[in-house]
């Protein structure tokens, strides 16, 4: 990969990924409310709601809370492009535990007892789900001999046929990613009495507008390791993959609002007993198969 | 009708109601009535929140409250006074603990009379909030043209 197909990537990703991913958001609540039967909102409310946070008056609660956040996006941009430029995968990992550092320190920057027990549970959650990221990166370099993702639209056949397992713990790690039901433990929607808003109570007015938007390239990033899955040489398999990104989605949904949320114990306990045990099963069947 | 008609979300705040106004609140979140077809969204955080409906009349205890989640809202801001009791004091008016409706304590933009007060008059209310929100962030881009 070279700098310029790189900042190709970069403006592509900054530019097309906020419409996908707000569309996507989008999606997701009127589908969630025609599950709830309701009719809900229109298509576009994210970006309504993006825009009028950014019309608000600004009173951050210090004066670092909005750089903080504003590196948050600014390295999940980073991560998004370098993964849709075909770049190393372990530089996409690395990029994009910097983003949630920063959110992290965003929260407890305000040092507000809502947004600590937000930002502690958001470590938590990191430490959740990254060593499956870690086993998913050595996963790929057994299956593909590569850590560049460019490599994943040469391959003979999919990299799901190579490592399922890790699809499936990668699909039970997506929910904590994601923020969703059973595992929004950092930044609840639906637990105003127990958190208020979690990691992001303090965030108002542009500060929670660049969130949200963080969470968008995020999505579009997370559902792009998904597609990641089912590329190969063929040059239909990106339909494939297209499909199975939505198929993906629309499950995330659905457990979104089958399940009550977890303690963070359970969550912990799940997702390293997933990660451990069809990681590992994968991982030494590739070696030794 | 800009975003901020589009996307109001409302923060809840029970003064000292009997809840029935609280429940009727709550109601109009249901499927049957289902505000977010408006975008209205109840945050249950002032700083997220656009809208304030308080419901129940003021005493010397909950007014500090109310105050400050007054003052953690973010301008453009609209207050809604849900039910009688919000309103005027409604029932309870005569107490020897209750100093009024919602209007002792902080400036309010509309009133939502009725005991309990119909999800449709709260709607009806926040709808017409929605007006004011637009008059106060046009006054806001005012003002910070103004400042340049
Ligand atoms: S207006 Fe009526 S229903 Fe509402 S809080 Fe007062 S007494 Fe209760």
């Amino acid at each position: 990969m070279d700098l310029i197909s790189f900042v190709i990537a970069l403006v592509a990703f900054a530019l097309v990924a906020p419409f996908l991913g707000g569309l996507i958001k989008g999606a997701d609540r009127i589908i969630t409310a025609r599950i709830q039967d309701r009719v809900g909102p229109p298509l576009l409310q994210p970006f309504y709601d993006v825009q009028k946070l950014w019309a608000k008056q600004s009173k951050p609660v210090n004066d670092f809370i909005g750089f903080y956040v504003l590196m948050s996006l600014i390295f999940a941009i980073l991560a998004g492009a370098f993964f849709f430029a075909g770049g190393n995968f372990l530089m996409v990992v690395f990029v994009l535990t910097l983003s949630a550092l920063f959110f992290v320190l965003a929260a407890f920057s305000a040092r507000s007892p809502y947004a600590d027990a937000g930002a502690s549970r958001e470590i938590i959650q990191v430490a959740a789900y990254e060593p499956l990221v870690i086993l998913m990166a050595v996963a790929f370099y057994l299956a593909s001999h590569s850590f560049n993702i460019s490599v994943s639209a040469t391959l003979e056949k999919p990299l799901i046929c190579e490592i399922p397992l890790i699809f499936l713990a990668l699909l039970f790690v997506l929910t904590i990613k994601l923020r969703k039901s059973p595992f929004d433990l950092s930044v609840a929607t639906e637990a105003h009495q127990e958190l208020v808003k979690g990691a992001i109570t303090e965030f108002s007015g542009r500060t929670l507008a660049l969130y949200e938007v963080m969470e968008w390239y995020e999505s579009v990033l997370f559902l792009g390791w998904v597609g990641l899955f089912f590329v190969f040489s063929a040059g239909w398999s990106w339909f494939l993959a297209l499909g199975c990104v939505i198929v993906v989605y629309f499950l995330e949904i659905m457990i979104d609002n089958n399940f009550a949320r977890v303690k963070w114990q359970a969550m912990f306990k799940w997702s390293w007993l997933v990660t451990l045990v069809l990681g590992f099963i994968n991982l030494f069947a590739l070696y030794w198969i | 009708m800009s975003s901020t008609s589009k996307s109001p979300w409302v923060i809840h705040y029970d003064a000292s109601s009997c809840n029935g106004c609280d429940i009727e609140v709550l109601a109009a979140l249901t499927p049957l009535y289902d505000v977010e077809r408006f975008g209205i969204v109840n945050t249950g955080n002032p700083k997220h929140a656009d809208i304030f409906l308080v419901t129940g009349s003021v005493n010397d205890r909950c007014r500090p409250v109310i105050q400050q989640i007054y003052d953690q809202m973010l301008e453009p801001k609209v207050v809604v006074a849900v039910g009688a009791c919000a309103c005027t004091g409604g029932v309870f008016r005569d107490c020897y603990n209750i100093e009024g409706g919602a209007d002792s304590a902080i400036p309010v933009d509309v009133y939502a009379p009725g005991c309990a007060v119909r999800p449709e008059t709260i709607i009806d209310a926040v709808v017409q909030g929605l007006g004011i929100l637009e008059q106060k962030r046009a006054a806001l881009k005012a003002a910070k043209k103004a400042k340049r």
